[in-house]
């Protein structure tokens, strides 16, 4: 697992404020664009003036040095083209990365949801900050980028400013698709659903869970009444307006029993959707809180797995199953198995080791693998 | 965890709902089929039924559950379920706006065939008097192109229309020229006797798709389709054949016409399909308009006997599915469109309203136009009840206004009709005007008495139960509900 976050070392910061940074090994930038990168020193041997700041992950000690942040050696991975944030306090974050295809931004951690498994626990400060560097960084992303990915908590709390935020990534980064996780609520609004719409964007999809087709059910998943009325109707709202929406469906002990049902009810009511994905419970935030309530072996709802996945199949809708291990899957489900866990690192575990199809398995989350996973794992041989 | 509230803090507070329409009909003693005007639908026990009607049903009973969830019922949960159900009955009811999508040109009613159940063909040289004539064309193409429809499909018939080939041409390329943005295809409907290379070629060039008649094994087809030289069968494969082999796979389509003959051989008759690679078979109806007008035979017995029938191959063909053969039956196929998505298959016998006239029309060779095929057929039986005017001298609103089309619609539409406005199957079912005149002399006949409405109760509720019992069945129906190819 790659860490995100860190603090420098040392660091010699006469930063005013936070800035983000594209990071660079050359030395020879023209001086116009210079203060926009962070120069990752080899040794002094590259250093030049007058780059907005200057990282390495080994000592290097050079005098009159500004901004200098002697980063830990977990972040070497960090490399030509990615994209950093430095706070005066020497914390660096990464937030793009050139070689990931799926780069995902934090707007923010307010939420008006409080999912039982949620991997981001809401919290209640204004972090709008968060949208301001969203911002900016659209202006550092290369064009040639594929796809970002915007999450929450949730994106749509700020209104207006979620829609500019949309609107900007389509002027500014033209061919680059976009996901965003969302609930879906916002849009039960008519009004913000046709602004959203009016951005026109070639490819932004609005990933919306649907825990259940008993709204009691739902609304208790995401700890909130009216949830499944107005995400619904938020749906069918974005439909009219011909948006693309993705619906995500975390599979666990509180959503599993009514799965099937639930998606004879998409089928049903929300043919018209452009995918939806089946996902395995990731081991973090409130999952852990809530594991007696969540649990289940992925092994146990094999069965019920493929019965959902051939009930959407079979009306065409287009359907993925993440986070799930080979071994405990039904062949049936193989055509729609998404090897996906992180872009980062797929983690396995000793049973692993002897498996035939590891280079095809997703494997774990490192959460999964340190906190909890199925009994049934087993190489195939 | 204090943070989390327990599910019952999102039920509903007060055990309190407002039933939606719904109908109800007894599968058994014990299990009742409920359906509402979308056509979902699910078996409750008969006690839940009356708990349910009662108000008493308990919110946290599973039934409540499926029921809510299914847009029977709303409660202060949840309101969401009639804007559901409007979208999916606009989209129902839909295909009455875009109007006549199917239009029928009987290019001539010359046959080389002599088929007994065969109402309308002639055996005759006599072209003049037989063939329909370019002026007729003209018109009916007019007409044709009036239709609001998007989607025009002109399917050529007969008689033999192969036995005029040169009209086929003339008409493909006069619609061809005349339309402005319609999208159209074309069928001819052969016994592919007359099918020739140079006819195969018009076709590729103009993507016509070809449907053929296939009654089943040699002994039966060549008993139900008589022609000179008793070689009805062998002409059919060869033409499949070279059809395909010009064509593709998919460019020839089959038609069966069950008789006598064919009950109690269902079997090899699925088979036959099978072994000329169609995906598929449309085990149609007795077809009351020939032997049985006539002759009066038409009785309750070869119903019952096309029921045994008919379910003996739907049971062969679930069970060739279950060993991989991949095979459906169109008939249930068109059913489970409708009870398992919001889809019109359009289907003109199960159309409620009707889709006589304003589903598919028929421009006949003489330019007399008919409401539907079985229309023509009675008027050769000297019935012009669905005769609706002539391309010559009427104009399109003449035509498509006429009360011999709009009162059948009208008067027969299933959901205010005694019986089926109460019927559960309603939302699966259809009208069919022309039928119901033919036996009982008006358009709606006594549905308790009336054999259209038994064979299709008796088949709805097989099929509910049957995919009730088995979760395959289920899964392989609702993928025969998709797109009905
Ligand atoms: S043994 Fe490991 S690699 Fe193999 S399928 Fe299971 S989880 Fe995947
Ligand atoms: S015809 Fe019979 S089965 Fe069909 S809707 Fe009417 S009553 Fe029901």
């Amino acid at each position: 697992m790659l860490k995100l976050h860190g603090s420098a070392i040392s660091h010699d910061a006469t930063l005013m404020q936070r800035g983000l940074f594209i990071v660079t090994k050359k030395s020879e930038l023209p001086r116009t664009i210079k203060s926009k990168y962070a120069l990752l020193l080899d040794n002094y041997l590259n250093y030049e003036e007058g780059y907005g700041a200057y990282i390495s992950f080994s000592e290097v000690k050079i005098s009159n040095i500004k901004n200098y942040f002697y980063l830990p050696k977990e972040m070497d991975y960090l490399g030509e083209g990615d994209i950093i944030r430095i706070e005066p306090s020497g914390r660096i974050n990464s937030l793009f990365r050139i070689n990931s295809s799926h780069n995902t931004i934090l707007l923010t951690e307010q939420c008006n949801h409080y999912c039982l498994m949620c991997s981001q626990p809401p919290k209640n400060i204004d972090d709008s900050w968060l949208m301001d560097d969203a911002m900016a960084l659209l202006d550092l992303i290369p064009r040639e980028t594929r796809n970002i990915g915007f999450s929450g908590g949730e994106p749509t709390l700020y209104g207006d400013h979620f829609i500019d935020l949309i609107n900007k990534t389509k002027l500014i980064l033209p061919n680059t698709t976009v996901d965003v996780l969302s609930n879906g609520r916002a849009f039960s609004d008519s009004i913000f659903t046709s602004k959203f719409a009016a951005i026109n964007h070639f490819d932004c999809v609005l990933g919306i869970p649907i825990y259940s087709d008993d709204p009691a059910r739902h609304d208790y998943v995401v700890q909130s009444k009216g949830a499944f009325d107005e995400t619904i109707l938020g749906i069918l709202n974005l439909k009219k307006y011909q948006q693309k929406v993705e619906i995500r469906i975390v599979i666990h002990k509180q959503t599993i029993d009514r799965l099937v049902q639930t998606c004879e009810f998409i089928a049903s009511n929300l043919l018209f959707v452009d995918h939806v994905a089946l996902m395995g419970l990731e081991m973090m935030g409130f999952t852990r809180a809530n594991l007696d309530q969540l649990w289940i072996d992925p092994f146990e709802y094999k069965d019920i797995l493929s019965e959902a996945v051939d009930v959407l199949t079979c009306y065409g809708i287009n359907t993925s199953v993440y986070n799930h291990q080979l071994c405990v899957i039904n062949d049936d489900v193989l055509p729609n198995y998404k090897k996906s866990i992180s872009d980062w690192k797929n983690e396995y575990v000793d049973q692993c080791d002897s498996c035939l199809k590891k280079s095809e398995c997703g494997g774990f989350f490192s959460s999964s693998k340190m906190y909890r996973y199925s009994d049934h794992i087993k190489a195939i041989i | 965890m204090s943070k989390f509230q327990p599910i019952e803090f999102y039920k509903n507070k007060k055990n309190e709902y407002s039933l939606l329409p719904f109908r109800f009909e007894p599968l058994s003693e014990v299990n009742y089929a409920v359906t509402n005007l979308v056509g979902e639908h699910l078996i409750i026990p008969r006690e839940t039924l009356e708990d349910f009607v009662k108000h008493k049903l308990d919110s946290s009973s599973p039934h409540y559950i499926n029921l809510r969830a299914k847009h029977f019922l709303v409660d202060d949960k949840t309101q969401i379920a009639k804007e559901l159900l409007s979208i999916k009955l606009k989209t129902k009811y839909r295909v009455l706006s875009e109007f006549t999508g199917l239009h029928i040109f009987v290019v001539s009613l010359r046959c080389e065939h002599s088929c007994p159940y065969c109402q309308v063909s002639r055996q005759s040289d006599d072209k003049i008097k037989f063939d329909m004539s370019t002026d007729i064309a003209d018109k009916s193409i007019d007409l044709a192109l009036r239709s609001p429809s998007k989607n025009i499909k002109i399917e050529f018939q007969g008689g033999e229309p192969l036995l005029n080939f040169p009209l086929i041409k003339y008409i493909v390329n006069a619609a061809k020229s005349k339309q402005k943005e319609k999208n159209l295809s074309f069928v001819i409907a052969t016994n592919l006797a007359l099918i020739t290379e140079e006819i195969l070629l018009f076709c590729k060039q103009h993507g016509i798709l070809i449907s053929t008649s296939l009654d089943g094994p040699k002994d039966i087809h060549n008993l139900n389709r008589p022609r000179p030289g008793g070689n009805s069968y062998e002409k059919a494969v060869e033409g499949i054949q070279m059809v395909r082999a010009h064509l593709g796979i998919d460019a020839v389509s089959a038609l069966m016409t069950t008789t006598k003959n064919s009950l109690g051989r269902v079997k090899e008759i699925i088979d036959e399909y099978l072994k000329f690679s169609f995906t598929g078979i449309f085990l149609r109806p007795l077809s009351p308009y020939g032997f049985a007008l006539k002759t009066k035979t038409y009785s309750a017995y070869d119903a019952n006997k096309w029921h045994d029938f008919y379910l003996e191959g739907l049971e062969y063909i679930i069970d060739l599915n279950k060993t991989g053969v991949k095979f459906r039956e169109y008939y249930t196929s068109t059913i489970l469109t409708k009870i398992f998505t919001s889809q019109e298959p359009g289907y003109v016998d199960l159309m409620s309203p009707s889709g006589i006239g304003i589903g598919a029309i028929v421009y006949n060779y003489d330019g007399l136009v008919y409401a539907s095929d079985e229309s023509r057929m009675l008027a050769e039986m000297g019935d012009t009840s669905f005769e609706l005017g002539n391309v010559l001298t009427n104009s399109y609103e003449d035509i498509f206004l006429n009360p011999k089309l709009l009162d059948p619609i009208e008067e027969s539409f299933a959901f205010s009709v005694p019986m089926c406005n109460d019927c559960a199957f309603e939302t699966y079912c259809g009208a069919d005007p022309v039928f119901h005149h033919a036996i009982y002399k008006d358009f709606v006949g006594r549905k308790p008495e009336s054999e259209f409405c038994n064979r299709n109760m008796k088949i709805f509720k097989y099929l509910i139960e049957r995919m009730d019992s088995e979760p395959y069945i289920k899964r392989l129906f609702m993928s025969w509900a998709q797109s009905n190819a």
